[in-house]
């Protein structure tokens, strides 16, 4: 038998491992993805013949309010998975196992968090394609819709830490879904996601301009129907910060407390 | 710093709100032994091993392993055990090999000594077959036996079991058996947790009895035994008036508190030599017996007698 030489395990290689791991488990199990790849799609074809016609008139009109949208609603719910991904590890005894390493401490959550970039990725790119399926054609070039995404994926991956965060002290995976569901409704509703904010009766609109998802999608309709970085951008930017300011610490703060 | 010991443990105590888990627990586990902690579901076996694997923080006292405090040398101290939960913790959406690779590499492992180390354990654990095969598909022994290697990726001096056994077919519990056996003779400490009387009594050197947090007794299968029941001595009379004119004369010769049935006496019996000087008192008294036996101890009664009526 070899003699086993166990190097000094650190963080960056640890998370590395730790995300390899999570999209291998994405791999063998693409069902997994469901929620990211089917979700955008049907909500983008549900909202557009739906609504299309009672909010603006026709479906082109409609087009460029909705896909900010449903972008960022499949965004939010992309990151819900981290959510029940963790609770799963928790039931499991997994996150025990991985504890007990001689490893950082926060590393499984670390790990977590960035292969949930992935699904971030895939969950943008299928609403945005969609999108253009049905004969969305953004006014700015390829460059500002990527700048666009990548803004929402940013306040989207921050959002992953609150949903992390159910995901450690709810006491099962189906409760940590049905919290999830009900935040992913209520900030992407409670928005100028799918109307116009200026039909609200009043106190709503108030609720709405709390809302960093009313500012994450005005951003991106500006950038992506005029191509300019607007002043909205720089408070997504800031609230995304301020999520992870407060909730990533809380979150670790709880994952390593969990005894 | 005492190197006899693979662990030692000081007035350990765990409360939870106002449950108390674990009630100010002390003992010492010796190096190259097999420990067993044995308690009904709930006594605070599976406590006292989270806290000795620093997933849980114990409200008061201290745990050395191999002479490094569990609380403020965790990180030493995580490198010097493997740790098999109660339930196969292994990723059900990955393969066997998946699982060895990613924990040699979250053990420090190069990716070559992953890749040898991997290889060594599938064949060590006869898992060869099913290497690339998704978890998923495993029986609960192929399970086990990959939880275990798992835990045994980084060759570490002490190897925790939570219930290794717990929900296995017999088979496959008597191969678990062997298979813990073997890391026995490997030279490795092994504490398991466990509430089959017959596994401690099969595998341990020595058992910690649990029961509602406390410890209960602490020792080798055969000092319990005989320590607790220890032989019983069953004396039958005619009737239920000459048991009770028997019974002071018994505890008397015999110095220990009795039990009366009826017309049936047992006592405890620590030398079998007394059990003369009894029938002579006995004779003496012109009490006479219809029945007599002398019985020996299984762990069942070692644990029924420590536990009894607390459940």
């Amino acid at each position: 038998m070899t003699e086993i030489k166990t190097h000094k395990t650190n963080i960056i290689r640890t998370t590395a491992t730790m995300a390899y791991r999570n999209l291998l488990k994405t791999l063998h199990n693409p069902d997994e993805l469901l929620d990211v790849v089917v979700q955008p799609v049907l909500f983008m074809f549900l909202f557009s013949f739906l609504f299309s016609g009672a909010i603006t008139g026709s479906m082109n009109s409609y087009l460029p309010l909705l896909v900010p949208g449903i972008l960022m609603q499949s965004l939010i719910s992309a990151a819900s998975g981290s959510g029940t991904q963790i609770s799963d590890d928790i039931s499991t005894g997994i996150y025990d196992r991985l504890k007990s390493l001689p490893i950082p401490q926060t590393a499984p959550l670390a790990g977590q968090l960035f292969a949930d970039i992935l699904r971030l990725i895939i969950a943008a790119t299928v609403s945005l394609t969609t999108g253009f399926i049905i004969g969305w054609r953004p006014e700015a070039d390829f460059g500002w819709v990527t700048v666009a995404v990548l803004l929402d994926i940013f306040l989207g991956w921050a959002l992953s830490w609150i949903f992390a965060l159910y995901g450690l002290i709810a006491k099962s995976s189906t409760m940590v879904e049905s919290i999830s569901l009900m935040t992913m409704l209520l900030l992407t509703f409670l928005s100028n996601a799918f109307v116009p904010v200026k039909t609200l009766p009043h106190f709503m609109q108030i609720l709405v301009s709390l809302n960093p998802v009313s500012y994450v999608i005005s951003a991106s309709h500006t950038i992506l129907n005029h191509g300019i970085w607007p002043t909205s951008a720089w408070i997504v930017l800031g609230a995304g910060v301020i999520v992870i300011a407060i909730f990533a610490p809380l979150t670790v703060f709880f994952y390593n407390r969990r005894s | 710093m005492n190197q006899e010991y693979a662990i030692e443990t000081n007035n350990l105590t765990k409360t939870f709100g106002q449950q108390i888990a674990v009630n100010n627990v002390s003992f010492n586990i010796k190096r190259g032994e097999v420990f067993a902690l044995l308690g009904p579901n709930g006594a605070g076996k599976t406590t006292v091993l989270r806290m000795m694997t620093t997933l849980l923080k114990p409200t008061s006292g201290t745990i050395k392993m191999l002479g490094h405090d569990v609380q403020t040398e965790s990180k030493t101290v995580r490198s010097l055990f493997g740790l098999t939960g109660q339930y196969a913790s292994i990723d059900e959406d990955l393969s066997a090999n998946e699982n060895l690779m990613i924990f040699a590499r979250l053990n420090g492992l190069s990716r070559r000594e992953a890749k040898q180390r991997t290889k060594e354990l599938l064949e060590e654990f006869s898992l060869v077959n099913s290497a690339n095969k998704v978890i998923s598909n495993f029986s609960g022994g192929m399970r086990r036996r990959l939880d275990l290697a798992v835990s045994l990726i980084a060759r570490p001096a002490l190897i925790f079991l939570d219930e290794p056994t717990t929900g296995l077919d017999p088979r496959t519990r008597v191969q678990m058996w062997d298979t813990i056996r073997q890391l026995v003779a490997s030279g490795s400490t092994i504490i398991l947790t466990t509430q089959y009387l017959e596994e401690a009594d099969e595998l341990a050197n020595r058992i910690a009895m649990i029961d509602h947090g406390k410890l209960v007794d602490l020792g080798t299968p055969d000092e319990l035994k005989k320590k607790v029941a220890g032989n019983k001595l069953r004396l039958m009379f005619k009737d239920k008036r000459t048991a009770t004119q028997a019974a002071p004369i018994i505890t008397e010769v015999l110095s220990v508190a009795i039990q009366q049935t009826d017309n049936t006496i047992t006592a405890p019996l620590h030398d079998v030599n007394s059990v003369g000087t009894v029938l002579n008192h006995l004779k003496n008294a012109d009490l006479k017996i219809t029945n007599m036996n002398v019985e020996q101890p299984s762990m069942d009664d070692v644990f029924f007698s420590m536990t009894a009526g607390k459940n």
